[in-house]
């Protein structure tokens, strides 16, 4: 791998290369300081920072930074019960700590030069994946064995069941893999894009300023795209959190 | 015929997925705007059904583009 | 967005000639990011669920209160200006009753009064009348008796010129008797 980040310094993909800053291991277990890692870092001081400073002063009329804040505390906490139901506030901090820390390495990821963490289908996969077991670890906490029935909608003729129940379960199982491959392919198609493009600016010369032009216009598009994967990834999560909690399939 | 260029080919097609993710995105959108201008007031409670829509209807498209960068690379 | 997978496509063959494979799909790098991910993802849900979200939380559940303290007192406040407007309202109609009562009755006395008065000063009148018609029928009898007199006189004394003779007044007054009474 190191020969071939040396070889695509300049390729599209040379920005999703992991550099090990610091390397070594916990239990045998590789745990390297990565440029994945220093970002990750990055991403939850600036929230945990961020929501400090703004409930700093605890006012009963907010200032700027605290009605963002409340404004970004709300968001999820009506997404939460409109989805949800008030039953769903339980596990409201765990989707606000999704919902924060992928816009959050959405957003870092926008900047020149830095590492997008949410580009990694591992990463991706493991957050989709943790969503899952707890989705899953919720709904037989609370339904027990009838969390099965999610399996078996209701109205369906019997004859059906043999294809109506393999369809369901096939389709909760491939939850994780399309919650994670649509914000991994989404984050890594933007800025893979992005660089194309800007490699053509030099290379096409005096008419780089269409791909210059191109490439502005874009990067405006993908801080909504950063945004709204964010967003998307915890609506989902929500709805999948509904199927547990309520079980109205 | 040379591997190399099979592969190529391979994951081309695989972007065909991509087709199809295009056309439901552009009708998910589309009967949004015609339903939300029919009916104005009903539109901003169907935003999140959109946005959901939305999504479902990309990955899909995501699915085949991962074929294909799995083809490519993997 | 997904115009732009399909550059992606050929951007990553590009890639690829170039290095040896997409950095995302490389093994060794997996578990540095899965702890990393683990270590930042804990720390960040404990921090949020245990620090950051109450405060937020309590604020705006303290506003709300706040809010909804304001609410109430505005609520009882405006009970208590109704209430006092009813009561003056009230009041009001019981002035206005005890007016319109006094001003009937200061009618009725004054009615009353008038009444009185007029009655009193009547029978002064009726009672001044009276006397006076009284004293013209007395005078008027006096007056008739005394034309009696008076004819009887003046009969006598025109007998006596025209015959001489002496007429007494008794017969003087026995001829003329018939004649007062037509």
């Amino acid at each position: 791998m190191a020969t071939g980040a040396a070889e695509g310094a300049h390729g599209p993909m040379h920005q999703f290369e992991i550099n090990r800053l610091a390397e070594f291991e916990i239990f045998g277990i590789d745990a390297s300081f990565t440029n994945s890692s220093l970002f990750m870092v990055i991403g939850v001081a600036l929230i945990v920072g961020f929501l400090a400073l703004a409930t700093n002063g605890r006012s009963l009329v907010p200032t700027r930074l605290q009605s963002v804040a409340e404004l970004a505390y709300e968001f999820i906490a009506n997404m939460v019960r409109e989805n949800v139901g008030t039953a769903g506030m339980k596990y409201f901090p765990f989707v606000f700590t999704l919902f924060s820390f992928i816009l959050a390495m959405n957003m870092l990821g926008m900047i020149p030069y830095s590492f997008t963490v949410t580009s990694h289908i591992i990463v991706t996969f493991a957050l989709a994946a943790l969503v899952f077991v707890v989705v899953t670890a919720i709904g037989f906490a609370r339904h027990g064995l009838g969390y099965l029935k999610l399996f078996v909608p209701e109205g369906v003729p019997f004859w059906l069941m043999p294809l109506i129940v393999p369809i369901e379960l096939i389709s909760y199982l491939i939850r994780p893999i399309s919650l994670s491959v649509r914000l991994f392919a989404n984050m890594m198609a933007g800025h893979t894009m992005l660089k194309v493009f800007a490699g053509f600016v030099v290379s096409l010369g005096i008419f780089g300023f269409a791909p210059l032009l191109f490439t502005i216009a874009f990067t405006g598009l993908e801080f909504v795209v950063a945004f709204l994967q964010a967003f998307i990834f915890t609506v989902l999560t929500c709805i999948y959190l509904n199927d547990a909690v309520n079980m109205h399939h | 015929m040379d591997p190399t260029a099979a592969k190529f080919i391979g994951a081309g097609l695989a972007c065909f997925a991509l087709i199809g993710a295009g056309i439901g995105i552009g009708n998910i959108f589309g009967n949004y705007l015609s339903g939300a201008l029919r009916n104005p007031s009903a539109a901003p409670g169907q935003f999140t059904n959109l946005l959901i829509g939305f999504a479902l209807a990309e990955a899909t498209g995501l699915f085949g583009l991962l074929i294909a960068l799995i083809i490519l690379f993997g | 967005m997904l115009a732009s997978l399909v550059v992606l496509a050929a951007a990553a063959a590009e890639a690829a000639n170039q290095s040896g494979g997409l950095p995302q799909l490389n093994p060794s790098d997996f578990s540095p990011q899965l702890v990393w991910l683990a270590i930042t993802f804990g720390a960040l849900y404990f921090i949020l669920s245990r620090w950051s979200l109450p405060r937020i939380a309590e604020v705006i559940e303290e506003r709300r209160n706040r809010i909804q303290r304001d609410l109430d007192e505005a609520e009882r406040l405006k009970a208590e200006t109704e209430k006092a407007l009813a009561a003056y309202e009230q009041e009001l109609a019981a002035a206005r009753a005890r007016a319109s009562a006094i001003a009937r009755e200061t009618r009725e006395k004054l009615a009353a009064e008038v009444e009185e008065e007029r009655a009193r000063v009547e029978a002064q009148v009726n009672a001044k009348i009276a006397e006076a018609e009284k004293r013209i029928s007395e005078m008027k009898a006096r007056a008739l008796a005394q034309v009696n007199d008076i004819a009887t006189e003046t009969a006598g004394s025109i007998v006596e010129k025209l015959i001489g003779a002496q007429v007494s007044a008794d017969e003087a007054r026995r001829a003329l008797e018939p004649v007062p009474g037509e």
